[in-house]
C-alpha cells in the first residue's frame, strides 16, 4: 500500500511535518536556553523542567494578544504574507531523504523522502527563492517605512545570494550525476561523504559545502547575514506591524528555515543518512541524519550568538565580490575533478 | 529640510529614528532624509527627556541638589555629583580634606570604568544586534560593571544614585576591608578587558567601524566635543592631565590619544582609558590616608551653606567628556540657593556632529555612529 506515492505522502509528511513544527518550537527554547549559556545567564527555566515547556507558554501567549491590522496597510496582503513562509520552508523540506534502506542484495536505497522527486533539488532551490515574495509582501503591505526597508534589504540579499547557493548546490549533482537528492546520498554512501571523502575531491566539497551552508544562513536570515531584521536599526524588520499568531508564525517559520537549511547541507555535502561507520538500516540512518543535522544547527545558533552583522552594502559586496567567483571556481574545478576521474 | 520641504518627485525618503526607537539610547529622535539606504540629511531632535534640572535647581538648596544630579547622567551618577559639589566648594569657599580628595578621584575613576563598560556592552547591542553576538558581549560586560556597583553600594548603600558627596567632602567613608575588595575586583577585571578585546577584534566588528563616523579634528573642535571623542579625533586633551583636580596632581595620568576619529578609534580609546583607570584606581589606594572626609560641620539643615552671590564655572573630566557646570550664587532661601545653575553636558555636544557626520552614510550605520559617541539622553536634555 505503501507503494501508493499520495499514501507515502500522507504516511511520510504527517510525521515530517509535526517533527518540524515540533523541532521549530523547541528550537526556540532550546536557542534561548543556549544563548543563556554562552551569555552567563538562565535562560527560560520556569515553564516545565528546565523550561521546555515555554514555547507553549509563548504560542498561547501570541494567540491571545490583539490582532492589529494597521490602518494604512494592505489588509488581504499583509494578512495574506505569513500564510507562506512556513508552507515554503516545509515544501522545500519534502524532498530530503530522512533514512535508508538496505536490500537483500546490499544495494543502498535513500528513502524517507515525502516526494521523491527527480529533479529534488531544483525544487528546494525554487522554493528557496520563492521565500522571497512573502517577506517583500509583509514588507510592502505593512505600509511602514521600517517594513520597507527591511522588504527592500530582503529582495536584494535573497536574489543575490540565490547565485552562490545554487552554484554550490550544482558541486553534488556534477559528483553524483543527478539532480536527486536520493541519488546524491546513495553516491556519498558509495564514495564518502562529499565535504569529507578520501580523494582529492574532497577540498572542493568542503569549500562547497562551507559556502553553501553560509549562503544557507544568508537565506534563512541568520547572523552575520540577518540585515532584513536588523534590529539595531530597523527594530524588528518585516515583523514590525505583526503582532501575536501572525508574528508567530514568521518567527517558527525562521526556526523551520535554520533545521531544513541544516538538513539540506547534511544531505547535500554530509551524506545525509549514510553512516560514518556501523550498519546502515532505517533507524540507523535517521539517527545519522538528525545527528548531523543537529550539528549544523547548533553551529547556526554559536554563530548567531558570537558574530555581529555585516552592513547591507558589505552583505553585496561580500556576495558579488567573494561568494560567487569563488563558487564559480568550484563548480569548474568539480568539472574538472570529475572529467579527470578523481570523483 | 524641513517637512515643507520634501519634494517627493526628489525619490527621498524621510525616516524618523526615534522617539521610540531600541537603538537611539534612550528617547532622542533623528529625522533621516534617504536615498534609497543612503543618508542625504539627518536633523537630531533632542529634548524629549527634558525635565529643567537647571531651574529646578534654583528652587533647591545647596544640599538637596546633589541627588537631582545623579538623575543627570544617569550612567555616571557619581562623577555628576562630584561635578556639583566640587563647584559649591569653588562657590562656597570650602576646603576638602585629602582623604575626601583621593576618595572622590577613586570614586571617579571607579565610575570611569563602569561606564566605558556600560558603553562597550551598548556598542557592540547596536553593531551586533540585541539577538546576536553584541548581546553575549553586553552580558558579559554588565557582569563586570556589576561589581563596580556592588563596591559603591558596599560604600554608600546604593547602587546607583548615591548621593555621597556633600559640600565640603564626603558623606560615607570607606567600610572595612573595602580597599582590598577594590584591588580584586579591578585584579577581576583587567583580565576581561583582554577577553573584550579579543572579542571585537573580529572582521565583522572592524568593517562595521573601521572609517565609519568621521569626525576630523576641527569639526571635533568647532561642535565642542571633549572627552574619549575628542582624544579619538586626534586632540591631546584631558582636564585630568590639563587641569588637574582633587587627586589627579598626586598622579600621573596617562592619556590615550587616537588620530583616526572613527568609530574605531572611539572604541580604542574608551577600552585604553579603561586600563589606565584600573592603573589609576591601584595607585590612588595607596594614597588614601586615614583622616577626616569632610571638611565642613556634619550636615544638619538643609539651609546649612550659603552664598550671597558670586558665579563659579568648574569643569571636570567625566566618562564622556568636560562635564561643566557653571554656578551663581544667592538665589532662594537667603542665599541657600543658587541663583542660576547652569550645566555643560558633554553629550549634548557630542550629538551636535551628528548632521554634519551622518551624511553619506548607510541607515545601518546611524546606530554605530550614535552609539560610538556615547550619549546619554539624561544629560542631553537635563
Amino acid at each position: 500500500m505503501l507503494d501508493n506515492p499520495i499514501v507515502w505522502a500522507f504516511a511520510i509528511g504527517g510525521p515530517l511535518i509535526t517533527f518540524l513544527m515540533g523541532g521549530g518550537a523547541v528550537a526556540t527554547w532550546w536557542e534561548r536556553r543556549f544563548a543563556g549559556k554562552m551569555q552567563t545567564r538562565f535562560g527560560p527555566n520556569r515553564v516545565g523542567p528546565q523550561g521546555i515547556l515555554q514555547p507553549v507558554a509563548d504560542a498561547f501567549k501570541m494567540m491571545q494578544k490583539e490582532d492589529i491590522v494597521p490602518r494604512a496597510a494592505d489588509r488581504t496582503l499583509f494578512n495574506l504574507a505569513p500564510i507562506f513562509p512556513p508552507f515554503l520552508v516545509i515544501a522545500s523540506a519534502a524532498v530530503i531523504p530522512f533514512a535508508a534502506t538496505v536490500d537483500a542484495t546490499g544495494k543502498y536505497d535513500p528513502t524517507g523522502a515525502v516526494a521523491e522527486l527527480d529533479i529534488g533539488i531544483l525544487w528546494v532551490l525554487s522554493m528557496a527563492g520563492l521565500m522571497v515574495f512573502p517577506i517583500w509582501v509583509a514588507g510592502w503591505s505593512a505600509n511602514n517605512k521600517y517594513t520597507l526597508l527591511s522588504g527592500m534589504r530582503m529582495v536584494a540579499q535573497g536574489i543575490s545570494y540565490e547565485i552562490p547557493m545554487v552554484l554550490c548546490a550544482l558541486i553534488p549533482v556534477i559528483y553524483a550525476g543527478s539532480l536527486s537528492l536520493s541519488d546524491i546520498v546513495a553516491y556519498q554512501h558509495e564514495h564518502g561523504w562529499i565535504a569529507l571523502s578520501l580523494s582529492p575531491s574532497m577540498f572542493v566539497g568542503a569549500a562547497a559545502m562551507l559556502l553553501f551552508f553560509l549562503t544557507s544562513l544568508a537565506e534563512a536570515n541568520r547572523i552575520p547575514f540577518d540585515i532584513p531584521e536588523a534590529e539595531s536599526e530597523l527594530i524588528a524588520g518585516v515583523m514590525v506591524e505583526y503582532t501575536g499568531i501572525k508574528f508567530g508564525i514568521f518567527m517558527l517559520a525562521e526556526y523551520l528555515h535554520t533545521i531544513v537549511a541544516a538538513a539540506l547541507t547534511s544531505a547535500l555535502f554530509l551524506g545525509g543518512p549514510s553512516p560514518l561507520f556501523g550498519p546502515a538500516g532505517p533507524i540507523a540512518g535517521l539517527i545519522w541524519m538528525l545527528g548531523k543535522t543537529l550539528v549544523l544547527f547548533v553551529l547556526i545558533y554559536w554563530l548567531r550568538w558570537s558574530l555581529y552583522r555585516f552592513r547591507s552594502d558589505q552583505l553585496m559586496d561580500l556576495c558579488w565580490k567573494v561568494l560567487v567567483p569563488m563558487s564559480l571556481l568550484l563548480v569548474m574545478l568539480a568539472a574538472l575533478m570529475v572529467a579527470g576521474g578523481f570523483a | 529640510m524641513d517637512i515643507e520641504d520634501y519634494d517627493p518627485d526628489a525619490d527621498l525618503m524621510a525616516l524618523n529614528m526615534g522617539p521610540q526607537h531600541p537603538s537611539t539610547h534612550g528617547v532622542f529622535r533623528i529625522k533621516l532624509i534617504l536615498d534609497g539606504e543612503r543618508i542625504v540629511k539627518a536633523v537630531p531632535y533632542p529634548g524629549y527627556l527634558h525635565r529643567g534640572v537647571e531651574k529646578l535647581c534654583e528652587k533647591l538648596t545647596y544640599v538637596q541638589i546633589t541627588p537631582i544630579f545623579d538623575k543627570h547622567d544617569y550612567v555616571a551618577p557619581m562623577t555628576n555629583e562630584q561635578a556639583i559639589n566640587m563647584a559649591f566648594e569653588k562657590l562656597l569657599g570650602l576646603e576638602v580634606p585629602q582623604r575626601a580628595k583621593v576618595l572622590r578621584t577613586i570614586l571617579a575613576e571607579l565610575q570611569r570604568i563602569a561606564s566605558h563598560l556600560l558603553w562597550l556592552g551598548t556598542f557592540t547591542l547596536d553593531i551586533g544586534g540585541t539577538i546576536g553576538g553584541g548581546a553575549s558581549l553586553m552580558m558579559y560586560t554588565f557582569r563586570e560593571r556589576e561589581l563596580i556597583l556592588d563596591l559603591f553600594e558596599a560604600l554608600t548603600g546604593c547602587r546607583f544614585h548615591y548621593n555621597t558627596h556633600c559640600p565640603g567632602g564626603n558623606r560615607h567613608d570607606v567600610p572595612e576591608g573595602w580597599e582590598t575588595v577594590v584591588r580584586h575586583v579591578m585584579d577581576t577585571i583587567e583580565p576581561r578587558i583582554d577577553e573584550y578585546e579579543a572579542i571585537c577584534d573580529s572582521e565583522i566588528f572592524l568593517m562595521r567601524t573601521e572609517g565609519v563616523g568621521l569626525i576630523s579634528p576641527d569639526l571635533a573642535l568647532e561642535t565642542g566635543q571633549s572627552g574619549p571623542v575628542l582624544r579619538a579625533s586626534g586632540i591631546d586633551h584631558d582636564l585630568r592631565r590639563d587641569a588637574p583636580y582633587h587627586a589627579y596632581d598626586q598622579v600621573q595620568v596617562r592619556v590615550h590619544v587616537e588620530t583616526a576619529g572613527d568609530c574605531l578609534a572611539r572604541y580604542k580609546v574608551r577600552v585604553a582609558e579603561m586600563r589606565e583607570s584600573i592603573r589609576l584606581v591601584r595607585e590612588l589606594l595607596g594614597l588614601l590616608e586615614p583622616g577626616p572626609i569632610v571638611g565642613s560641620k556634619p550636615i544638619k539643615s538643609l539651609v546649612q551653606f550659603k552664598a550671597s552671590g558670586g558665579q563659579v564655572y568648574v569643569g571636570i573630566e567625566t566618562p564622556r567628556g568636560e562635564l561643566g557646570t557653571y554656578l551663581v550664587g544667592g538665589g532662594d532661601q537667603r542665599g541657600a540657593a543658587p541663583y542660576r545653575c547652569k550645566i555643560r553636558p558633554p553629550s549634548l555636544h557630542a550629538m551636535s556632529v551628528l548632521p554634519y557626520v551622518l551624511p553619506g552614510h548607510q541607515v545601518s550605520d546611524v546606530v554605530t555612529i550614535l552609539g560610538s559617541l556615547d550619549p546619554i539622553m539624561g544629560e542631553v536634555d537635563r
